[in-house]
């Protein structure tokens, strides 16, 4: 528990450092709250970029940036050091993954902000799944990563794919129905709806299946791997 | 403490260790002296159990290095090129994460930055830092905790001689305090006078071993006294009766400036085993 919270701590401290990092954290809050207050069109609904961001940021931020601290450690040869002073590998990746939830739910906050007072504990659960469901997956490039060079190339196809579809599928019923596989897609039509109401078996199965499969493509790479 | 028996290893088709054998008793501080390449780093890395050798055993405070335990492994402390800093944290925050997980106060950090000679960077992020300095800092990392055993890998290679000194008090002061001290070094000054047993490494054998004052005596066979005359000229003369009264005449003369015999000290003897310089780059 001290160790994760240790790393908790460190995280925390290279936050404001770390510029990449920060303004994955920041982009999407501060883009929603200035599109919403900026841009009005007629016949568009409501909350129409909040939702759109929310999904965006859900597909890029924790997934970029736990695959990016984690290969960065790799590189720098930081994690050999945290290991060699008994930080269990399980405890760094806890401690990493708390963090990132911790911060990406901030941001949710500010979104909500320009949200339904009665929406917002709805919309912050939904967040906070896709989140970890992030989190997790962009645990798993890091895991594999060798270097942050390595980690960004495997990382940018499956952002692209779980941020943009969501978006596409707006255009295009043949994108929609790809786009239905990818758990972005299920978070952004239960925040359409704001409610569990609605929500077919097979949606509530593909946001399961999008979350086991991550956890347990997780611990393939990471008993393979560990974290060398 | 360390006990390394047979010790083997190869990467790709290249064996680099052919067979270790290795004593180091508790509480001393031994140097493995080695030309580049000649696998210093990879014995360390196996010694603390970063890397599995392909045969052979080692034992570390009592255990085979397989069954250390967490808890054992906090009492290394490690300083070596593949051990990272934080780059964009200051050396304060870096030492901070580390005093976190041993338990160490905060105000110590101070303390071990002014002996490192950072004192003055402390706010610095570790990417500000030179070569020198962010060895210090990584010094600092090892020397701020209490470990038991601790391996330097070229712990003052690129330091200034002035620091180097001051790195190496530490080091006799953790010795004082019980510890027990494996480093590396290309140094022969530094070896000879801090390391109280040492083992040249060639290629992946270990040619020598013993105090440095031993090898030295072992491999005084080739006795010489050198003379730098006035003239300018430099004189090498035999160890033995018959040079007395050459030098004898040119003493009378005044003609000599410097005279000393040759003893051999470990890089000569490094030199005479292998053939090969120890600084000379592989
Ligand atoms: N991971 C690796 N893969 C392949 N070869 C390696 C690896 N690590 C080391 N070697 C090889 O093993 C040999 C010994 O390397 P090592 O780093 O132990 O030497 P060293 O004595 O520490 O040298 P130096 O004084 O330059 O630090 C070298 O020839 C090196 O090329
Ligand atoms: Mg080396």
């Amino acid at each position: 528990m001290k160790n994760i919270l240790t790393i908790i701590k460190k995280q925390l401290k290279d936050t404001l450092k770390n510029k990449t990092v920060l303004i994955q954290f920041v982009l999407f809050p501060i883009i929603t709250l200035v599109m919403e207050n900026a841009v009005h069109i007629e016949s568009m609904p409501e909350h129409f970029f909040s939702k759109l961001f929310s999904v965006m940021y859900i597909g890029m931020a924790p997934l970029s940036v736990a695959a990016s601290i984690i290969a960065e450690e790799k590189e720098k040869n930081t994690l050999r050091v945290l290991v060699m002073a008994d930080i269990k590998p399980h405890q760094y990746l806890i401690g990493v993954g708390i963090y990132i939830w911790m911060i990406c739910m901030i941001g949710a906050g500010v979104i909500a902000t320009g949200l339904d007072p009665k929406d917002i504990p709805f919309y912050l659960l939904v967040m906070g799944v896709g989140f970890l469901i992030s989190i997790l997956a962009g645990a798993c490039v890091g895991v594999c990563a060798r270097d942050q060079m390595m980690a960004t190339s495997l990382y940018m196809p499956v952002m692209m794919a779980c941020s943009f579809m969501p978006m596409l599928a707006m255009f295009n019923e043949k994108i929609k129905s790809v786009a239905g596989i990818f758990y972005t897609q299920q978070l952004r039509e239960l925040l359409d709806r704001m409610s569990f109401e609605g929500m077919e078996t097979r949606g509530a199965a593909i946001l399961m299946v999008n979350m086991l499969l991550v956890i347990v493509l997780f611990f393939v790479m990471f008993k393979r791997k560990g974290l060398e | 403490m360390i006990q390394c028996s047979g010790v083997r290893k190869k990467y790709a088709d290249k064996e680099v260790l052919k067979g270790i054998d290795l004593d180091i008793p508790s509480g001393r501080i031994f140097g493995l002296l080695g030309p580049s390449g000649a696998g210093k780093t990879t014995l360390i890395r196996i010694i603390t159990g970063q890397q599995g050798a392909d045969s052979g055993r080692v034992r570390v405070l009592d255990k085979e290095v397989g069954e250390l335990s967490g808890k054992d492994k906090k009492q290394f402390g490690i300083m070596m090129d593949q051990f990272g800093l934080y780059e964009r944290l200051s050396c304060i925050d870096n030492l901070k994460i580390f005093a976190d997980v041993y338990g160490v106060p905060y105000r110590r950090i101070k303390d071990i930055l002014e002996l490192v000679g950072l004192a003055d960077a402390a706010k610095k992020p570790a990417s500000a830092l030179s070569k020198g300095m962010r060895a210090r800092l990584c010094l600092a990392r090892v020397f701020m905790h209490a470990p038991g055993i601790i391996f330097l890998d070229e712990p003052t290679s690129g330091l200034d001689p002035q620091t180097a000194r001051s790195v190496h008090k530490l080091i006799l002061e953790k010795k004082e305090s019980g510890c027990t001290i494996f480093l590396t070094t290309h140094n022969m000054e530094e070896a000879s006078s801090l390391c109280d047993t040492v083992a040249l490494l060639n290629e992946g054998t270990i040619v020598e071993e013993g105090t440095p004052g031993e090898i030295c005596r072992k491999y005084n066979h080739q006795k010489k006294i050198k003379l730098h005359l006035a003239s300018g000229e430099d004189m090498e003369l035999e160890h033995e009766k018959s040079s007395a009264e050459e030098i004898a005449r040119l003493l009378e003369e005044g003609r000599i400036e410097t005279i000393h015999s040759s003893e051999p000290n470990l890089e000569t003897v490094f030199l005479e085993l292998t053939g090969r310089k120890l600084e000379e780059d592989a």
